[in-house]
């Protein structure tokens, strides 16, 4: 590896985020037409990527990276192989058609700068996804695909459906992709392992762990919730209420198969065990037959799209979990066929919107004769998804019955719930790409036409690869099929499969499905509404349980922040005090560091009793004043009377400057109260004064303990030799106080004068708004005084 | 002189859990001097010797009353007084918009019941 590559890549994987940045000024200046000028970003990184298809196909790897936080050995590196390059080519292949289509889609709409920028940001974040290296690295862009996802699904910001179906799709993949985080911390801590390439090769430690079951429940946990594995699967359908651009790329060909790329990255280091062949199959088979069922009940084009992706997803997982070589290969080739077919089917679904005016099923027609090339893309994608030759998506079926067919219950099981997915999955297919466009026109769809080149050139080249890639299958399996199986399975695998007739079990179980798919297509009106009895019977779902669990959380939340916040602050000042209490007194006995009890000083000087005394007077009376004067007097009492210790005790500067402040206060104090009403006494019931009372005492003992024990510790007088020894010497000043306040903590006293002058500021302004808003106060209305 | 500091403690906590904005802040005034006391004796008590020093006898130290608590309760007493002034305006304020001086009653930005937020999106 050349010192050159590593930074091209990067380069690369930051190119889209520029892109991004640039998109609305593009789009200001070109309008629709900057599509083709930003189509250039993902089709230059389509070329970079495709430079790595040789190497790749020679069982080699590509990484490269830099040091990101060395201290905690994170480092932002990728890691190409079969896997990732194949990821990577369709996102950004997918991605240069996608930006296309949105120019023509959303021609004229006044955020479509907004919504380029959007689309390039998802880009890179995918892309990061995929090719990240470091776990910290594909967890962030995990998150990104989550939240550009959100603001995709929410572009349309003014409707309710749309916010709905963001914040949905949000909390779901968002919570799995904390699931995932936990996995991924648990798998480095017990490898001790933080990155991918390292990772495959670590062998049996993760599966021989005893938290193997933990990390495999908490990886599911993401790759389900972002897969839309059933009973996780809703959000997928709500997220079309994104702009089909978005339904096509993200929602189908690329973000929703992030949970299927986790699993078959992890597959060689957590697969191989029963928990894994047990639990994928199982969801995945279930998501499989959930989503075509509830497939065919829609009517609408791009919700019939969207039920079949889940269905589809559960069957990536259910042959990811198989654990058979060729259901590996199966899997990797049904995801290539899928996103090809899949993102051409869902443009060709937005092209009908767009110029037809409904995606209603069954208020479509006729429309073959004005939209011949759409209608092109659309039977050749429905053939690939139904699964019929000469397109890729036969190849892929064939596959997965070569994969599924073995003798056993349990294959027999999962080949039948294919055989039925499938079935119902041709129906859809046909459904959606032969409706809209036989039988006679519809009167209402008078002024359809075809759609300008931006449209239909995404899905007539995806409809073109789905053939190109079946018909020389030896180049795509060397290429894509081959390196992309071995790096899912973990040693080198060989498909051979093409369109060559080769008789046997799969090409008769496919005859079958496609017998099944005839009949269920001629009775699928009846289906339909059987599914629809169906599911008025249930009545319940997890889409309604989603708005339950929302309610319930803002509920909950709600009554909470009433209980620990209910806006009294006698509960708050209690709280707060016993809480002082406890911490001062709890851990002293806890760690039995009670002070000794004190000697009682052997001869105080009686004056200093007499004041301490005088202090405690009142302290006393300002509890028990009955008018405002006696507390006045007594507060003033209690002040005084420090500063006559502060006296004694050898701090004149204290005293003084207590002296004023206490006069000072007792001035205001009588200034305000004598407009205060003071209710005579402070009453309280029995019951409060006793706790507050208590309270008050734990405290007082609480400091008193507190005290006596730092009295009692050894006097540590480093600082204030210091400031005795240099006070005269470096300051020139005699008293130490005074120097130490405006010399050595200069800045401090600074501070303090700020702090008074704020205060004295404020208070300005509490009397000012009281002399300006005179008539508001007067007539008490709160919303006059919001208008002041 | 500890067990004086202890009894600030007390009155002050106590007039803190009233429901009256008045009693609280004659609380606020009286833990201000009780936070002091209790820096000023935490920093040893020595008797009526101040620490200034005599013309040039910055070599020789006497025995003085420990400098560095009384630089900082310096700071404290005028701050607290500072705090204590803009409390009494604030609470005299809210007296006169409010009309009450109990707690319980103030209830204009948290009220005793307080609406549920929207459900919907």
């Amino acid at each position: 590896m050349d010192s050159v590559t590593p930074s091209t890549t990067f380069l690369v994987l930051l190119l889209p985020f520029f892109a991004a940045l640039f998109a609305p000024l593009l789009t200001r200046v070109f309008k629709h037409n900057a599509a083709w000028i930003l189509a250039l970003v993902p089709a230059v990184m389509v070329w970079h990527f495709a430079g790595f298809l040789g190497e790749i196909a020679d069982s080699e790897v590509v990484t490269g990276g830099y040091r990101w936080i060395p201290a905690f050995n994170v480092n932002f590196s990728w890691y190409l192989d079969g896997l990732s390059l194949t990821f990577a080519l369709l996102i950004c292949g997918i991605g240069t058609l996608i930006v296309l289509y949105s120019g023509g889609y959303l021609k004229g709409h006044e955020h479509l700068g907004r919504f380029f920028s959007f689309i390039l940001m998802f880009m890179g974040s995918m892309l990061g996804l995929v090719v990240s290296d470091s776990f910290l690295m594909f967890f962030v862009f995990w998150e990104l695909t989550s939240i550009t996802s959100f603001l995709l699904i929410g572009f349309d910001h003014k409707r309710e459906a749309s916010r709905r179906a963001a914040l949905q799709a949000l909390v779901v993949t968002g919570g799995g992709g904390l699931f995932l985080l936990a996995g991924l911390l648990m798998i480095w801590n017990i490898t001790g392992i933080s990155e991918m390439s390292l990772l495959l090769r670590s062998g049996d430690i993760l599966v021989n762990s005893p938290f193997y079951i933990a990390v495999f429940v908490l990886v599911l946990g993401g790759a389900f919730t972002k897969s839309a594995q059933f009973p996780l699967h809703f959000w997928l359908p709500n997220a079309m209420e994104a702009p089909t651009p978005v339904s096509a790329y993200l929602h189908s060909a690329t973000m929703v198969k992030a949970g299927v790329y986790l699993l078959m990255r992890l597959n060689p280091v957590l697969g191989d065990t029963v928990a894994w062949e047990t639990v994928l199959p199982i969801f995945g088979g279930t998501t499989l037959i959930v989503g075509t069922l509830l497939a065919i009940r829609q009517t609408d084009l791009k919700l019939m799209l969207a039920y079949t992706t889940v269905s589809s997803l559960g069957l990536l997982v259910m042959l990811t979990g198989f654990g058979s070589e060729k259901a590996v290969s199966a899997a990797v080739m049904y995801l290539v066929a899928h996103s090809l077919f899949k993102g051409a089917l869902f443009m060709v679904a937005g092209i009908i919107d767009h110029e037809a005016g409904t995606r209603d099923v069954t208020r479509l027609g006729g429309l073959m004769s004005v939209m011949p090339i759409t209608f092109g893309a659309a039977i050749a994608s429905a053939i690939s998804m139904a699964g019929l030759p000469p397109f890729f998506g036969f190849l892929a079926k064939e596959e997965i019955y070569y994969g599924l067919a073995h003798p056993g219950f349990w294959p027999v099981l999962l080949t039948v719930v294919a055989i039925v997915g499938n079935g119902l999955m041709f129906v859809i297919g046909f459904a959606v790409a032969l409706k809209p466009f036989l039988g006679p026109k519809k009167p209402e769809l008078q002024h359809a036409h075809e759609g300008p080149v931006l449209l239909w050139l995404g899905p007539a080249t995806l409809a073109v690869f789905s053939l190109l890639t079946a018909l020389f299958s030896g180049v795509s399996h060397r290429f894509i099929t081959n390196p992309m199986s071995s790096a899912v399975e973990g040693e080198p695998l060989n498909v051979t499969i093409s369109l060559i007739p080769h008789i046997g079990l799969p090409l008769l179980l496919s005859a079958v499905t496609i017998g099944f798919g005839i009949i269920a297509y001629r009775n699928v009106d009846r289906l339909r509404a059987a599914m629809a009895n169906l599911l008025a019977a249930i009545g319940w779902g997890p889409d309604q349980g989603f708005d339950q669990f929302i309610r319930g959380l803002v509920r909950g939340s709600f009554h909470l922040t009433r209980l620990t916040q209910p806006g009294r602050l006698d509960l708050y000042m209690k709280a707060t005090f016993i809480l002082v209490a406890v911490c001062i007194i709890v851990p002293m006995v806890y760690f039995d560091e009670l002070p000794a009890f004190p000697q009682w000083p052997s001869d105080p000087p009686f004056y200093e009793l007499i004041i301490m005394a005088i202090a405690a007077i009142g302290l006393l009376s300002v509890l028990y004043a009955e008018n405002r004067l006696t507390a006045i007097v007594s507060l003033g009492i209690q002040g005084f009377a420090v500063a006559l210790l502060f006296m004694l005790f050898g701090a004149p500067d204290l005293s003084f400057t207590q002296f004023m402040v206490e006069t000072l206060s007792v001035v205001i104090l009588a200034l305000v109260m004598t407009r205060l009403r003071l209710t005579p006494t402070d009453r309280r019931p029995m019951g409060r004064t006793i706790l507050d009372l208590s309270i008050a005492v734990a405290c007082g003992i609480g400091f008193v303990l507190l005290l006596l024990s730092v009295t009692q510790l050894p006097f540590d007088s480093t600082l204030s030799e210091f400031f005795t020894r240099y006070s005269l010497s470096i300051a020139h000043g005699a008293n130490i106080v005074n120097v130490i306040l405006v010399d050595f903590r200069g800045t401090d006293t600074w501070g303090e004068i700020a702090v008074v002058m704020v205060a004295g500021l404020a208070i300005l302004s509490l009397i000012r708004i009281r002399a300006r808003s005179n008539h508001a106060i007067a007539s008490n209305d709160p919303s006059e005084e919001e208008g002041r | 002189m500890t067990l004086l500091v202890g009894l600030f403690f007390v009155v002050a906590v106590y007039l803190f859990l009233s429901k009256q904005i008045i009693r609280i802040l004659l609380g606020v005034a009286i833990l201000g001097n009780a936070v002091n006391l209790l820096i000023f004796t935490s920093g040893r008590l020595t008797r009526e010797i101040p620490p200034i020093l005599t013309n040039g006898s910055a070599a020789i130290v006497p025995v003085t009353a420990n400098p560095l608590p009384q630089a900082l309760i310096l700071t404290a007493i005028v701050i607290s007084f500072s705090f204590f002034a803009f409390l009494l305006v604030l609470g005299f304020r809210a007296y006169q918009e409010l009309e009450t001086d109990d707690t319980e009653e103030m209830r204009f930005a948290e009220p005793a019941d307080p609406k549920l937020p929207p459900l919907g999106y």
